[in-house]
């Protein structure tokens, strides 16, 4: 498969396999800077595999993956960890503010792990926060906060570093109609103003109708939709 | 749902009478709507001028002379056309989709690659609806999430039938 110049991320025969069964069976992927692609696909079809093979969290058995020119697959763990720190950005879809922290101190929690001053860090994380929607919960901790209101915040953290890739797993899969879908034109929005590349996990038709493409996942392959059509 | 497609695809497994058309349609897609004779007859007529069937034997008993008819060339082309084409996104086009879907499996072909298509170009509006939505006031809103709900139904049927398509093929090929 040739992939369109000027891609940002791109994985080529992604296999994975967890004991007997097979996760990814030549999955092939690539994304430009600030592009929206949603990865659909039933459950088990491997599609948060796929995501966390892209963003280096879990290493394929066999494949490339290529980030910016570098191959991922052949850095060392620290190397993929400083990645995922400065380039890369996380939204899931439960569980991921600190419930000890405040929302602003959570937000500001990547900056601080990349060595930014206490007030720098929460400086910035105030202002991503603002265009949120969520300023006025910054002293507030995750449990005084509703899951709208909390996922928000999370993506505000998840952009707080300015990434170039914001990987989202059903990240409005815990919402109502309503807050799910605010967080989907804001976390758009926000992206596609700073040039951030999404990879979107979901199984939502309502929720992939605001990227730009889908790719589908079945029984660990691939297929890009929009190269077929 | 079109009948002239339909009946080419059912003719793909090899040549038939339209009394056998007619019950083969019947038992796979006619469900409470059975085909009527004239139809089927004035259908394989009108196919016969285009030269997607042709007549493979004539039979001659006590009635009227019986009719034989074999999918041509063209007639294979115009159902690979037909499966491959997406139905325009509109609400209930269910039986369209499900008669492709049966369609694909009874003549091998990919199924999965029908649905995903659909998924495609359902898709496709639903982009246009989520985009108008954003820039529109409340009206538009309200207006694009009613055609939204109805296109995610649509989407909910395809993958559910996505899901099951290995029951489906053993159903109809039964």
């Amino acid at each position: 498969m040739t992939f369109p110049a000027g891609s940002l991320l791109t994985a080529r025969d992604l296999r994975k396999a967890y004991g007997p069964t097979t996760a990814l069976d030549g999955a092939e992927f690539s994304i430009h800077p600030g592009e929206v692609v949603a990865v659909m696909g039933p459950s088990g079809s491997g599609k948060s595999t796929l995501l966390h093979c892209l963003a280096g969290i879990i290493t394929p058995d066999s494949g490339s993956i290529t980030y910016d020119g570098r191959e991922v697959t052949s850095m060392s763990d620290a190397a993929r960890s400083a990645l995922r720190r400065s380039e890369f950005g996380f939204v899931f879809q439960f569980g991921q503010l600190v419930p000890e922290l405040t929302c602003v101190e959570n937000v500001a929690l990547p900056l601080r792990l990349s060595g930014s001053s206490r007030k720098e860090a929460e400086r910035t994380a105030l202002a991503w926060m603002e265009r949120l929607e969520v300023d006025e919960l910054r002293g507030k901790r995750p449990g005084e906060v509703s899951g709208g209101q909390g996922q928000r915040v999370a993506v505000a953290r998840a952009l707080v570093t300015n990434p170039r890739v914001v990987f989202a797993d059903e990240p409005t899969g815990a919402l109502d109609s309503l807050n799910g879908e605010r967080v989907m034109e804001l976390l758009t929005d926000a992206a596609r103003s700073a040039n951030a590349a999404v990879v979107l996990v979901t199984h939502e038709a309502r929720v992939a109708a605001y990227s730009d493409r889908e790719i589908v996942v079945r029984d660990g392959k691939s297929r890009d939709m929009e190269r077929v059509v | 749902m079109s009948i002239g497609h339909t009946l080419l695809g059912l003719l793909e497994s090899g040549p038939r009478h339209g009394y056998d058309l007619k019950r083969a349609f019947d038992e796979k897609f006619g469900h409470d709507r059975p085909l009527h004779y004239g139809q089927v007859y004035s259908t394989m007529s009108r196919l016969l001028k285009h030269g997607l069937v042709e007549v493979d034997g004539i039979e001659a008993g006590g009635g009227p002379e019986r009719k034989r008819y074999a999918i041509t060339e063209a007639g294979i082309t115009d159902v690979e056309r037909w499966l491959a084409t997406p139905e325009k996104p509109e609400p209930y086009l269910q039986s369209t989709l499900y008669t492709k879907v049966v369609l694909a499996l009874l003549t091998h072909r990919d199924a999965a690659d029908i649905l995903d298509t659909q998924r495609s170009e359902h898709l496709r509006s639903m982009r246009i609806l989520t985009d108008r939505k954003r820039k529109g006031d409340l009206a538009d809103q309200l207006v694009c999430d009613h055609a939204l709900f109805h296109l995610e139904a649509d989407l909910r049927w395809l993958e559910l039938t996505a899901a099951r398509l290995d029951k489906l093929r053993e159903a109809v090929t039964r």
